[in-house]
């Protein structure tokens, strides 16, 4: 399903497109409130917009340092040219463990992967333990939002769902008694795996340590009780020193959800005495978008969810409505790249508003990408062939001024040749708003009588 | 080989070198470091307590904690807490009530402390326990990020974090809960 | 000053009352206004649409038609933002430039052009700003919520000298409107739910009159008021500076 139509079907719901909104407004609010706390805000984010761009500009001598360090410190590097050899690396250990039931906390990398999915095919059983992720993985669905996974969901709903699954009371919705619930069922689980699979949020070159930042500590619970951790990083990850951590990290999760700092950001340097500690560089793609000049800063993300947050479309079309692991406007300059095809219909999700370019903490031109991707689509031949026409038409009409005046003339009745009205229907515009009031006469014919022979 | 051919598409498709920024640390915009820290890490629910030394915490721990599994590896506090516990298999910190551990030093902007594996005696510690409490000197705090990775340095840890309240969770319709799967709750001892 | 006045293709065909507004309003600060006959459009549509490949007989005609001009003004924003930021003539590049560059919203040529410090308008009303997205965050008429700097907006400080005039304070001060040219037809269900939060929250804080400097996404949201027949009249900015 397309997002327009995924996004009519959300809204059919008034009071909880109201309720999502809402919800999401007010970690925009919190976001405002953490950035409007920081006087140096905005030379914080152009600091850390240009530590990404020299990133990017030398990306295979820091991977290649990062690879070096990691090494020398314990740590096994893998490398994953796309989503497939990703998994089958992770498998491949597993596998070599003998183990068939894993922790995993929360990756964004190996939700684009779909690891799950491919480790259940094989045998492997993952429990994801943020909470959140494991509200969505009990209803069989993926995250609607990368740092709020379930976000679309009420908690009268999830009360139901831990009913079912996790014997809460029935009719139980106090988020800390559920929140509660899920500690309990996932503390055994902890206990229990031996492999636990966290992501990374940032990884040092010149010291071969990653970062991994949580609220809820489950990375750690996993990472510290487990015999393997497998750390699953996109190549774009990595910054060059340590000392860049302290722009990050003050940006990251103000920019999120408007606190100071997430209450774990814990640095893995080597692995604990007798532990295996592996980490996989994932391409997927990130290679091809780097050279795409106009797209390649959306590399710079770090995954805070500012965007989304801000988005007034995401906000009243619910994140599943992106069908793609990483929903928003982020998400809709990232798709393009891993699936022209599939993903042509995202960057026309959005009134290219701006506003999601400035809350981007790594100053990302977001909504100007949106506008170049819809170029780069309708090029590539990703355009409806009606829509097309009709654009053609478009031009022709408003590049000659008589047809375009003879067709005003007639059109401000019919309304047909609107420029806005992409399929030559009014339809859509008049199914819950009135058409404007046509005049008697256009501007430039009182103009004419007016001011004629000027 | 997929890591010849990522780093042969990288170094084909990267832009041209740009340099790298000055990192400035914006200057100290806070009159009071103490205060500020025990604002913030109260803001994010965390409890601060001002001792004057170790007795002074022995005493809280004996009125707040009694009966609990403490574990420690501060020598002045050693007799409040079960021994041996550092090299036990870190499942065996499930029943842990109180962990007692030093902090190196905290951040006044953000209320964290940094703790690396050597105050932590085990990783998994200040992340099982029910309870965590972190012990800094008051003078140990420093404004911002940028001072913290500073007076980090070149550090050599295999692991080390950044430890900010209570573990906590607000996925279920944004509501906070304390205790998502790390400690319930979080103190901070800050001693003259 | 020769001030060629560019009156967007919908503007001209349903609103020519903002288009007479705005024409007498810089003939009374003293401008030389002239407009060109043989305008269309600024070829926004399309290029939204992604066929900005399609729009280089529409940019030939604009440059034509406006390259004589020391300014070019025009009471939208957002058409105003597309020719600053994608006019470009292969053969005319020069003029083109100069087009480019010489294009003022009203309300930025007003406050930095004609630098207004007074006006003899009267409207005594409860105003409620609608600040369009390309107005703000393109051309920077007003303060963007979301940036860490100091507050300012060119449109209230012209209505803040409008007598009898009162500003509403919205709830949210600039969320978009979702009117997003080919967006409100193309994703029609956002778009207009985004057009009714936005009503809703002049409704709530009181709005008389709902004024702008974008005519689209005024036009959007006058559709919304009406289809839910809510008393808030809409008219362009233009019309209010221009109110005796």
């Amino acid at each position: 399903m397309n997002h327009a139509d995924a996004a009519e079907k959300f809204n059919k719901d008034f009071d909880r497109t109201t309720w999502h909104d809402e919800t999401l407004w007010w970690v925009r609010q919190k976001r405002d409130r953490a950035a409007f706390a920081i006087p140096e805000w905005e030379q914080l984010r152009e600091t850390a917009s240009q530590i990404k761009h020299n990133v990017l500009s030398n990306l295979d001598n820091y991977l290649i340092e990062f690879e070096k360090n990691a090494q020398k410190n314990g740590i096994t590097v893998h490398w994953a040219a796309d989503a497939h050899e990703h998994n089958q690396i992770i498998l491949s250990i597993l596998k070599s463990q003998g183990v068939t039931e894993i922790v995993k906390s929360k990756s964004m990398l190996t939700e684009e992967c779909h690891l799950n999915p491919y480790l259940t095919e094989n045998g492997v059983e993952v429990i994801d333990t943020d909470l959140g992720e494991r509200i969505v993985q009990l209803a069989d669905e993926p995250p609607s939002h990368i740092v709020l996974p379930c976000i679309h969901w009420k908690k009268e709903e999830i009360g139901v769902l831990f009913h079912k699954h996790l014997g809460t009371p029935e009719g139980c919705a106090d988020p800390v008694l559920l929140t509660h619930a899920a500690r309990a069922n996932l503390r055994e689980k902890f206990l229990t795996r031996r492999v636990a699979i966290t992501g990374v949020n940032f990884a040092v070159a010149e010291t071969g340590e990653f970062v991994v930042c949580t609220n809820e500590g489950n990375a750690d619970m996993g990472a510290h009780l487990a015999d393997v951790h497998i750390a699953c990083m996109g190549i774009e990850k990595i910054i060059p020193k340590r000392e860049h951590l302290g722009v990050f990290l003050r940006l990251l999760t103000r920019s999120a959800t408007g606190q100071p700092i997430t209450t774990y950001s814990s640095h893995f340097g080597k692995p604990r005495e007798g532990q295996q500690m592996h980490i996989v560089l994932v391409d997927n793609g990130r290679t091809v978008q780097l050279g795409r000049e106009q797209f390649r800063n959306s590399l710079k993300c770090i995954r805070c969810g500012a965007c989304m947050n801000t988005c007034p479309v995401y906000r009243r079309s619910g994140g599943h409505s992106y069908h793609n692991a990483v929903a928003g406007p982020i998400g809709a300059i990232l798709a393009p790249n891993l699936d022209m095809t599939k993903n042509a219909d995202l960057p026309f999700a959005s009134t290219l508003c701006g506003s999601c370019s400035n809350v981007c903490p790594v100053k990302i031109n977001i909504h100007e990408q949106l506008y170049e991707w819809r170029q780069e689509l309708t090029k590539s031949g990703h355009s409806p062939t009606a829509k097309t026409l009709s654009m053609k038409v478009m031009s022709a009409v408003l590049s000659n001024p008589t047809v375009y005046h003879l067709s005003g003339k007639i059109g401000r009745f019919a309304m047909a040749n609107a420029p806005f009205v992409v399929n030559n229907s009014f339809n859509p515009w008049f199914k819950q708003r009135e058409m404007p009031e046509p005049p008697k006469e256009s501007f430039g014919e009182w103009y004419k009588k007016n001011r004629g022979e000027k | 080989m997929s890591r010849e051919k990522i780093l042969a598409a990288v170094a084909k498709n990267k832009p041209d070198l740009t340099p790298l920024p000055e990192i400035q640390n914006f200057g100290n915009p806070y009159a009071n470091l103490v205060e500020q820290f025990k604002a913030v890490l109260t803001a994010i629910g965390g409890e601060v307590v001002y001792v004057k030394d170790w007795e002074e915490i022995r005493a809280y721990i004996q009125t707040h904690f009694g009966g609990r599994r403490i574990v420690t590896n501060i020598d002045p506090l050693a007799d409040v807490a079960q021994e041996s516990w550092i090299k036990s298999d870190p499942h065996s910190l499930e029943d842990v009530g109180l962990a007692i551990l030093k902090g190196q030093f905290g951040v006044a902007e953000n209320g964290s402390i940094w703790v690396t594996e050597t105050e932590m005696g085990q990783r998994v510690t200040p992340f099982i326990a029910e309870t965590l409490a972190l012990v800094i000197q008051k003078s140990e705090l420093v404004p911002k990020m940028h001072d913290a990775y500073i007076r980090i340095g070149g550090e050599r840890y295999g692991f080390g974090a950044f430890i900010a309240g209570p573990s906590k969770t607000a996925d279920i319709e944004q509501s906070l809960v304390l205790g998502a799967h790390g400690p319930k709750s979080m103190l901070a001892f800050l001693m003259e | 000053m020769k001030v060629g006045l560019f009156i967007p293709c919908y503007v001209d065909q349903f609103y020519p009352q903002v288009g007479i507004a705005t024409l007498q309003l810089l003939e009374r600060f003293g401008c030389q206004v002239s407009y060109p006959a043989k305008q269309t459009c600024c070829g926004q549509p399309m290029a939204n649409s992604g066929y900005e490949h399609l729009t280089h007989d529409c940019n030939r005609l604009f440059v034509n038609n406006f390259s004589e001009f020391d300014y070019i003004v025009s009471p939208s924003g957002s058409c105003v933002l597309h020719i600053k930021d994608h006019l470009h003539d292969d053969k005319r590049e020069g003029e083109a430039t100069h087009v480019r560059t010489h294009i003022y919203e009203l309300t930025e040529f007003l406050t930095d052009i004609l630098k207004v410090e007074n006006l003899t308008a009267h409207f005594p009303h409860r105003v409620g700003v609608h600040q369009s997205c390309h107005g703000q965050r393109g051309l920077h008429v007003a303060q963007m919520s979301e940036l860490v700097a100091p507050p300012f907006s060119k449109p209230e400080k012209l209505l803040n000298m409008v007598t009898g005039l009162e500003l509403v304070k919205l709830d949210r001060v600039d969320e978009c409107c979702g009117f997003g040219g080919t967006f409100c037809v193309a994703e029609e269900a956002v778009s207009v739910r985004m057009g009714i939060d936005r009503v809703d929250d002049h409704v709530k804080n009181g709005t008389e009159v709902l004024t702008g400097g974008d005519m689209s996404c005024l036009m959007h949201l006058e559709g919304v008021i009406r289809r839910r027949q809510l008393p808030i009249k809409v008219m362009h900015i233009a019309e209010i500076l221009n109110a005796k």
